[in-house]
């Protein structure tokens, strides 16, 4: 995996692989009929992908400092595209995003909008300007463009709080699945999930990551496609489901005005075991108001931008150019995969609620439902549930509650698919949890071993203690990511939100104004990162014990008020400050010229 | 003004428009999300239902190319676009 050579065989290299894996998909499901027992199948596909990722990490093993930082700056713009949609679409994404959706509705695709529509400020604010940089992590950029240890030091503070929030999530997820389809207790599963991850990164850094991103997405993107056009299918509801949904959309609004939102008293609700959930909110009519799903979406915007595991995948291209391309390729992966969450949520929903599918289990008799065979199963996993409450023998809509991530698990098991499905769709969330988790983990082991070890405690560091030092913090962060992950404080959807409201309090505007604002000086920039976080910060807390919050900014979008901040302070601060010399001056000139050598490239 | 800020004005306003247009797609049509619900919009699908599904999404991936295209344009009318010796 070292010449270019490989680079030219891209194409051909990931077709025969992606050739290989469909195969293995058949192989199974030809196992499944000749007797195969579900246990089997789940741990064959699980231990099968997670295999070929580990093949991938020691193949791109290195010991020189530019491949583990930077994959060599040779990563072409479509196949970073890739790595940056996986690196992106976390265990959240693939798991839970479809349920948030079948539950909330409208209110709740704010995400989706927020999601990718922070790839615009990418592309257009950041992204090929802090490449021109060529700096190998993000306090990188932020320490040569105010320059001190304290400004990149802060830097290194926002992204550790950020991206370990999100990374604890990740593991968490990774731990789940595993659980799930090997069959082992969560506690263990939790460390299986990471020595899976450190497999890929540990011994080629951003060059394994990378070439298992790639394998990744591909198994993902098979894992959510799959079942969603095959159920659409089964259920006549469509070949093209996106194209052909609008009938199943307008018969659940129909359904929902026919049953009407019946609300649960709280005596009733306390017999529902815990995290699971009936539908109260409207599938496709509009239920929030304009500000609770704009300010989300703006939130989850500015924290993209200030999100550091991608960032980073855009200094890995060649060239300014191809980081700008690289953008849209990236962000055109993850649509196929969101736009097809809503339509899953559809066919979940309207295969359970409608009475004239023979799926349907409204209008049935409690008895009746209570002996289905996928209800047992996920009912004993504690993910479904129904109780009568009001004592009239059959099922109604607000008696039937489900968990967040069962739409995307048991739906296929639901609509009679095989299943060979049902382990597909688990390599599927494996996959997406474990290239987030990676990415992450490597951000924060960089960050700290790039700019606080080598270019603050010891800059004569040679290359290979640097890469020792990288590595060791790899797996230090690894198993403390783990560790809290086993103590599951909290749930995984919510430390994501967090993890983006962090970012974006602490690194939006000193990352824009660091290109955009050449009079943006060291104190302002400090003073934006460490203001913004800690004003974050307070606010969380503040709401979290009981404060009424103000202008409707909640517990998931602190970040506006945090960035608010930190736009303030860094602004005042810089102008009653001295501006940046001359030499900063021309730096930052010519980090917005295309052409010529990197800024790092010529000190 | 010299070559290079002329090419930055340019950049500039680029920036500008792309902005704008982003401001549209995930702002702007949400604050009349109500209102545009009750018109059937493509696929049959109603206006703002369509657009957080798929309308605002697949907008910004045509955004993000249109940019890249346009500073592309941009970067070789200056004489700035890098050499393709990679």
């Amino acid at each position: 995996m070292k010449s270019t050579n490989f680079i030219d065989n891209l194409p051909r290299v990931y077709g025969i692989y992606t050739g290989g894996f469909i195969g293995f998909i058949i192989i199974m499901a030809i196992a499944e009929q000749m007797g195969m027992s579900a246990k089997a199948i789940g741990i064959a596909f699980v231990a099968f992908t997670v295999f070929i990722y580990a093949l991938i990490g020691w193949l791109s093993r290195t010991a020189q400092a530019d491949a583990y930082y930077v994959a060599g700056r040779q990563v072409p713009t479509v196949f970073n595209g890739m790595a940056t949609a996986a690196d992106w679409m976390s265990g959240a994404s693939f798991v839970a995003m479809a349920g948030g959706i079948y539950f909330k509705g409208y209110g709740y695709m704010a995400l989706l909008v927020g999601w990718t529509g922070g790839y615009v400020l990418v592309a257009s604010l950041l992204a090929p300007y802090l490449r021109k940089f060529g700096c190998y992590t993000v306090p990188d950029f932020i320490g040569t463009r105010y320059g001190g240890n304290l400004a990149r030091f802060s830097a290194v503070v926002v992204l550790t709080v950020a991206s370990f929030t999100y990374v604890t999530a990740q593991i968490n997820a990774t731990g789940t699945i595993a659980s799930v389809a090997l069959d082992i207790p969560f506690q263990y599963a939790v460390y299986i999930g990471l020595i899976s991850i450190l497999l890929c990164s540990m011994l080629g850094g951003m060059r394994g990551v990378t070439w298992t991103q790639v394998a990744q997405y591909i198994v993902l993107i098979i894992a959510y496609l799959l079942p969603v056009f095959w159920i659409s299918n089964k259920m006549g509801a469509g070949f093209f489901p996106h194209f052909m949904l609008a009938d199943e959309v307008a018969r659940i609004g129909e359904l929902e005005s026919q049953f009407g939102f019946v609300k649960n008293s709280a005596a009733d609700l306390a017999t529902v075991p815990k995290g699971l959930a009936g539908i109260t909110k409207a599938h496709s009519a509009v239920n929030a108001t304009p500000w609770a799903f704009i300010s989300l979406a703006l939130a989850m915007m500015m924290g993209t931008a200030s999100l550091p595991h991608v960032m980073m995948r855009y200094f890995t291209t060649p060239s300014v150019k191809a980081a700008r391309k690289s953008v849209g390729w990236s962000l055109f992966f993850i649509f196929l995969l969101y736009s097809s969450a809503p339509m899953l949520a559809t066919l979940s929903k309207l295969s359970l609620i409608d009475p004239n599918l023979s799926t349907g289990i409204i209008g049935k008799s409690i008895a009746e439902v209570q002996a289905i065979d996928w209800y047992q199963n996920w009912n004993a996993a504690n993910l479904m549930f129904v109780s009568d409450f009001n004592g009239n023998g059959t099922v109604e809509l607000n008696e039937f509650f489900m968990g967040g991530k069962a739409v995307v698990l048991a739906t296929p098991e639901i609509a009679g698919l095989p299943y060979v499905i049902s382990g597909l769709v688990a390599a599927g969330g494996m996959a997406a949890a474990m290239s987030t988790a990676d990415g992450l983990i490597l951000a924060i082991a960089n960050a700290i071993s790039h700019d606080v070890y080598y270019k603050i405690i010891d800059p004569k560091a040679e290359t290979a203690k640097r890469l020792v030092v990288a590595r060791v913090l790899l797996v230090v962060i690894g198993f403390a990511g783990a560790t809290i992950a086993a103590m599951e404080i909290q749930g995984i959807l919510g430390s994501v939100i967090w993890a983006f409201d962090f970012a974006m309090s602490g690194l939006f505007f000193p990352l824009v104004l660091g290109v955009w604002w050449k009079r943006a000086n060291r104190q302002g920039a400090i003073a934006g990162m460490l203001g913004g976080l800690a004003a974050g910060t307070w606010y969380l807390v503040w709401v979290r014990t009981g404060g009424s919050g103000f202008l409707g900014i909640t517990q998931l979008t602190f970040g506006i008020f945090g960035s608010a901040v930190s736009l303030v302070a860094m602004v005042v601060v810089s102008l009653m400050t001295q501006e940046p010399d001359k030499a900063t001056q021309k730096m930052v000139d010519e980090v917005r010229v295309p052409s010529g050598k990197t800024i790092l490239g010529k000190q | 003004m010299s070559n290079q800020e002329k090419h930055w004005e340019k950049s500039r306003g680029l920036l500008m428009i792309t902005l704008a247009i982003w401001f549209v797609f995930s702002i702007g049509i949400f604050l009349f999300g109500a209102e545009m619900n009750e018109v059937t919009g493509p696929f049959g699908y109603p206006w703002t239902y369509w657009f957080t599904c798929q309308g605002s999404l697949g907008a910004f991936v045509i955004l993000i190319f249109w940019f890249a295209n346009r500073q592309e344009k941009i970067d070789e009318e200056f004489g700035f676009s890098e050499r393709e010796d990679e």
